[in-house]
């Protein structure tokens, strides 16, 4: 089950050097070859996924733990469910809520998860560069599941496989991403999600474009290799793929965005505004959505246009294909020891 | 307790003007009796042998927020300015008066007074009495402070006192919770930062402020192009206004932090590859009056964390001497005016008679092998903790030999 299919031979370098690190701790820096190794590893997981009995033993006798140290709930549910359905033990560490946040705490948590054998870690923590933190402290794969603003590499990953599929579907073959143009819309400045997803899509050679108010928008972006801009409907003009990005509300009023009713007025997607984009664009969102603010509605319940679903349905494979290369070494596969 | 006379002898003595020179310098009573190509020991002199060493003043740190004696005397510092961010703060006389006492006989700490109470920048501290217990400057601490009538009334007083009011620069609602400069890297690492111009927006207010109430002002650390360039202009209006920098800010860019290295968590934050140059230039050009260690030894505690839970700060006493002299070597500046810039100068703004060769200045006098080779390693320091930005690196030059007030104490 694990041999990649035929057809992807030579497209990498066989056994282990296909995906050489240990860790899965962001996307900037990795080879195209490297993404698409793993998007093309996640195939199988998808046709899994939608069968009736969906388990793999793959990761028996393994165990994961997801230690997240800041609130989430699809995520969290999303590598729970990739680890059970790849026959893995999978153990949950909620540190969010409690006093477990700071200080020689976090080293110390990742000294006991090492000492409790943990064949695979996923950490989402709230400060940018804490999941590499922990990284160096343990001795077993380590995936970030979200740290601070910095990345949210599976997010980025299954956001690609979903462009993927979306664009399969329409009958076209190969990959959709090059000269492909998409454009990020929202909280650039605080985005994880936007971070991880640029830099996949830039690697693959899609045109990112990226949209957000003076103040949303980080410094130095366009090094990048995205082309910023404030006017959303310019940022649409053409556009395959408009992914929205969620609002934190609690950014709102006054500091960031005057209102949220404002903040709708120039970046809310609405069915009117889509149809500046290319015919046929499709819209993202990574969830949790603010409806009637940065989406409408009518826009992400329309299955026509929305991969809203699909993305979620994407993370659970995109999830396997992750924890299954990255513990191949410990399980001995071979070319991979 | 008044140690023997001394005579250093076969020295090349950095003295306060031209290239450094062959001689001999003699020290009596605590001061520097004689130095010159034509000292010789008198009878009954200790005398030590310099082997043709570089012999210079003991460096006069300003700005430092730990007295840590065994990083002070591997760097060749016999004086330290302490910073008023202690705890508690340095805003009572009883507590500037222990402070003063706290490094002898090895090593004098000059107390930084807090320029307000608990250096919250509301209200204006006791200086005048602070400064009769043996406070040396006054200081805003690690902060900037925010309200400008505050600022105005605090310059009007140091000026009246006669003391040289130390600043931070740093605009605070533009730095907010900022930990780096807003740039590439900042945003590919999604660390909180804030403009460069936060700085020249502080520093153009307190030059401002310094030009109005004819106060000596010295603003710490200047680490951007555009507020050097606001330091340069004022100087050449006639502000006393002097800008200080230390070694990290001309060695390192923010390129550095790609790795979430928290020993690089310092503040001012590293600035752009841009703004370093500017920092070395305006070192070569006088606009940079001193260097600096902003000595600040943290342990795991306040630096095993994520990059932006750490404490910012670096321990800076043993790499201040060597970064310092690699200016010399690239040619930015000259021997003399490296310790005018490490010595000199900082003791001339904390009023006190030291840092120079000269007869009658406290004989607080180090002996440097400028050329010799050594690695920082931030397991093996000197310092209460290890945590240098330059860990690894390669230097040159290092104190083999320190005298503070006449005695040996290295």
């Amino acid at each position: 089950m694990t041999a990649p299919t035929p057809s992807h031979a030579g497209r990498y370098p066989a056994g282990r050097n296909a995906f050489p690190h240990r860790d899965l701790l962001g996307l900037a820096g990795l080879a195209p070859h490297e993404l698409l190794f793993l998007l093309d590893e996640a195939e199988q997981w998808v046709e899994l996924n939608r069968q009736r009995h969906k388990r793999a033993d793959l990761l028996s006798g393994l165990t994961i733990i997801n230690a997240f140290f800041e609130n989430s709930t699809r995520t969290l549910l999303s590598f729970e469910i990739a680890g059970k359905r790849l026959g893995a033990d999978v153990v949950n560490m909620h540190a969010a809520t409690s006093s477990v946040k700071k200080g020689e705490t976090l080293i110390d948590t990742a000294l006991t998860l090492n000492a409790m054998r943990a064949d695979a870690i996923v950490i989402r923590h709230g400060s940018s560069g804490a999941v590499r933190l922990i990284a160096d402290k343990v001795d077993c794969p380590v995936l970030n599941a979200g740290d601070g603003q910095h990345e949210h590499p599976t997010q980025g990953l299954l956001d690609a496989l979903t462009i993927r599929h979306a664009f399969r579907e329409r009958g076209e073959s190969g990959e959709p991403f090059n000269g492909l143009t998409v454009v990020i819309c929202g909280d650039i400045l605080h985005s994880r999600v936007a971070r991880s997803n640029i830099q996949a899509l830039t690697t693959l050679g899609t045109n990112v474009r990226v949209c957000a108010p003076p103040a949303l928008m980080p410094a130095g972006i366009e090094q990048l290799k995205v082309t910023p801009y404030h006017d959303f409907d310019a940022a649409l003009a053409g556009a395959d793929v408009v992914m929205m990005l969620r609002l934190q509300l609690e950014r709102m009023h006054g500091q960031f965005v005057p209102s949220p009713r404002e903040y709708r007025h120039l970046y809310g997607l609405t069915l009117e505004r889509l149809a500046k984009a290319a015919p046929g664009a499709l819209v993202m969102h990574p969830g949790p959505m603010n409806r009637g603010i940065e989406i409408d509605s009518n826009v992400a319940d329309d299955p026509a246009i929305s991969l809203i679903t699909r993305q979620v349905e994407m993370g659970v494979a995109m999830r396997m294909a992750c924890l299954d290369v990255l513990t191949r070494a410990a399980r001995g596969t071979e070319g991979w020891q | 307790m008044t140690p023997a006379p001394l005579t250093i002898v076969n020295a090349r003595l950095v003295l306060p003007r031209g290239e450094p020179v062959s001689g001999a310098i003699r020290m009596d009573g605590g001061q520097i009796v004689a130095v010159g190509p034509g000292v010789v020991p008198l009878q009954g002199d200790f005398t030590f042998d310099a082997k043709r060493q570089l012999v210079t003043p003991g460096l006069v740190d300003l700005g430092v927020f730990a007295i840590d004696k065994p990083a002070f005397h591997f760097g060749g510092i016999t004086r330290a300015a302490l910073m008023p961010d202690q705890g508690p703060p340095l805003d009572h006389p009883a507590r500037v008066r222990f402070a003063a006492q706290s490094g002898k006989p090895g090593l004098w700490v000059h107390p930084l007074a807090a320029a307000t109470r608990a250096l919250e920048g509301n209200e204006i501290a006791e200086i005048a009495l602070m400064r009769d217990a043996g406070a040396k400057a006054v200081a805003t601490g690690r902060e900037w402070i925010a309200d400008s009538g505050t600022m105005l009334r605090l310059l009007q007083y140091c000026a009246m006192l006669g003391l040289v009011l130390v600043s931070h620069a740093e605009d605070g609602g533009l730095v907010g919770s900022a930990v780096a400069t807003a740039s590439e890297m900042a945003t590919r690492l999604g660390l909180p930062s804030a403009p460069a111009g936060a700085e020249a927006l502080a520093v153009a207010r307190d030059v401002a402020l310094a030009e109005m109430t004819g106060a000596r002002l010295h603003i710490r650390q200047v680490t951007t192009a555009a507020a050097l360039d606001l330091v340069r202009a004022a100087k050449r209006r006639g502000v006393a206004v002097t800008a200080g920098v230390s070694p990290a800010h001309f060695m390192l860019s923010d390129n550095a932090l790609a790795g979430f290295r928290t020993f690089l968590r310092l503040s001012p934050p590293l600035r752009s590859e841009d703004d370093r140059r500017a920092v070395i230039a305006a070192i070569a050009d006088g606009t940079i009056d001193t260097i600096a260690s902003g000595h600040d030894p943290r342990g795991p505690e306040d630096k095993r964390l994520p990059f932006a839970d750490a404490e910012p700060g670096m321990a800076g006493a043993e790499t201040l001497l060597p970064m310092t002299l690699s200016l010399v070597r690239d040619e930015v500046i000259d021997l003399t005016r490296a310790f005018e810039l490490l010595a000199a100068t900082p003791a001339r703004l904390l009023g006190v008679e030291a840092g120079t060769l000269t007869v009658g200045a406290e004989a607080d006098v180090a002996v440097i092998d400028a050329e010799r080779p050594w690695i920082v390693d931030s397991d093996k320091m000197a310092a209460s903790a290890g945590n240098t930005p330059f860990d690894r690196q390669p230097v040159q030059g290092r104190v083999t030999a320190l005298f503070k007030g006449g005695t040996q104490i290295v």
